[in-house]
């Protein structure tokens, strides 16, 4: 990646950053107590939740989940699933969701 | 450095051209803006200012100028403006001083690091408390590590000719930096002096047009100064460090391109008065050089081998040019109008670091003088030779307050 003077960029570049090494405490979804009434995808700041099929394996593991993880989530389901090239771990999702579904937890590195 | 720069030359130099016109220095330098055909101006309109954009405001309005005059609620948003402005492909130009240019602070690190070639120029005066507005330089010497390049003017001559300098420095793809031209408030900024108004018609052929490869489009969008974490920061610095550079050369180069389109020349990045054969070495900026060259002449007059060194660039700091043009002096004398409380004053210290990894071994003292406008005689420049004579021998006081009021303290 060359860069330019000045820090120019062109559109989308927030992508190319990942804030994901940032977090202190990751979110983890308890999938069964999931009620799917969107709040954390939209109080999200990072706008980093995003709703995946249980069976796209590929989109799972590039958000972050484990192939042991995935092989224990509910199959044929719409998950919630936090993208973590992205979570900052600021925890509002966790503070918002009505069900308590959402636990933040300390990550080892 | 060849010694035809030497500012004799230039002194003597008869007016040439029916341009040449008393007026104030303030409104010399807002004409030479004119003959930039800036497309923004900002100004905060109240005091701490100058006459610049009073005189720009005038002329924008009276239609000899073609120009977008904003004036904002601050000296923060006067020069935020600015940024936005010169991103979109525009050039921009304000002047400030003293308390505005502190406010602008936070600014002037994103206008050099989004590389935003703004010239800006600074009426040097003092920063309270306590409640000054006379001439200093403590204001710019303050703001010297903000990225911006630093040019001193010692007339007005020079201060509005600088200017236009200025636009051509800033604006190469190469360098791309913003630059203050420095001019002491008041001496210069009030004064009346015959001035030999710059040719428009000449400046624009001197001048290109500014043609960014890089602006703010919608049709083409662009991030200016985006996010940089630990892995590129460093690296946009040392672009900014490198772009910094370059300029010492392309100062040089545009100083005798101005020459040569309008035969006046101050020096590149330093010039010499007498100091050929000089042992003593006065090295200053600004508006003070007048009168230690008065002084000089009293002095070689005397028998006394007195010259000065004028640093015109001191951002960059033309390490090599000061090299070069101090290896045969005997003791150098730094003259300032600032100082860095808690060290020395910046002239000197950026001075001693210049030569200290050199074969000079020269002693070096330094004085601060003319702080808030206490007027710098004749009588101190005589009084900095003789320590400077002394200090040959021995050095008393490596750094001091020059003409201070003992019985006061």
């Amino acid at each position: 990646m060359e860069i330019k003077a000045g820090k120019l960029v062109d559109p989308c570049s927030t992508q190319i950053t990942k804030t994901g090494a940032w977090r202190t405490f990751v979110p983890v979804v308890d999938h069964n107590e999931c009620i799917k009434c969107n709040l954390c995808e939209i109080f999200c700041p990072e706008g980093c939740i995003h709703q995946v099929p249980s069976k796209d394996v590929d989109a799972l593991l590039k958000y972050g989940y484990k192939p042991d993880q995935i092989r224990s989530l509910p199959k044929d389901e719409i998950l919630f699933v936090p993208d973590l090239n992205y979570c900052k771990g600021c925890s509002v999702c966790a503070h918002e969701c009505p069900r308590k579904a959402i636990e933040m937890v300390l990550e080892e590195k | 450095m060849s010694q035809k720069m030497s500012s004799q030359a230039y002194v003597n130099k008869p007016a040439r051209s029916a341009n040449m016109k008393v007026v104030e220095g303030s409104y010399a330098v807002a004409h030479a803006v004119m003959c930039c055909l800036p497309d923004v101006i900002s100004a905060y309109p109240i005091t701490p200012q100058t006459h610049i954009v009073e005189h720009l405001s005038q002329m924008v309005a009276d239609g000899e100028l073609d120009s977008e005059f904003l004036t904002v609620d601050s000296e923060f948003s006067a020069l935020s403006v600015l940024v936005g402005a010169s991103a979109a492909g525009a050039r921009s130009y304000s002047s400030t001083t003293s308390q505005g240019l502190a406010l602008m602070y936070e600014v002037l690190y994103n206008v050099s690091g989004m590389r935003l070639p703004i010239v800006m120029n600074v009426a040097n005066r003092a920063l309270s408390a306590p409640l000054n507005i006379w001439n200093d330089q403590q204001d710019s010497i303050g703001a010297r590590d903000v990225g911006w390049l630093q040019i001193y003017a010692e007339d007005v001559q020079e201060a509005a000719d600088a200017t236009l300098q200025a636009y051509k420095i800033a604006e190469d793809p190469t360098i791309r930096t913003p630059i203050m031209v420095c001019m002491d408030g008041f001496i210069l900024t009030h004064v009346y002096e015959p001035v030999e108004l710059l040719d428009k018609e000449l400046s624009r052929e001197f001048l290109p047009p500014f043609q960014p490869e890089n602006i703010l489009d919608p049709s083409d969008p662009k991030t200016f100064g985006a996010f940089a974490d630990p892995t590129t920061y460093t690296e946009f610095r040392y672009l900014q460090f490198e772009a910094q550079q370059k300029a010492l050369g392309k100062i040089e180069q545009t100083a005798k391109e101005f020459e040569e389109t309008f035969g006046r020349y101050y020096g590149g990045l330093v010039d010499s008065y007498r100091a050929e054969d000089a042992e003593i070495v006065i090295v200053t900026m600004g508006s003070v050089i007048g009168t230690t060259k008065d002084a000089i002449d009293a002095m070689r007059a005397d028998g006394k081998k007195v010259g000065l060194v004028k640093v015109r660039s001191y951002r960059p700091f033309p390490v090599q040019a000061l090299r070069k043009a101090l290896k045969d002096a005997s003791v150098i004398a730094v003259l300032e109008k600032d100082v860095a409380i808690g060290g020395e004053a910046g002239l000197l210290t950026d001075l001693k670091a210049a030569l200290y990894n050199s074969s000079i071994r020269t002693p070096i003292i330094g004085f601060t003088a003319g702080l808030g406008g206490r007027d710098i005689t004749i009588k101190d420049i005589r009084k900095i030779v003789e320590k400077a004579e002394a200090a040959r021998k021995k050095i008393e006081s490596e750094f001091e307050f020059l003409d201070l009021r003992m019985e006061i303290l």
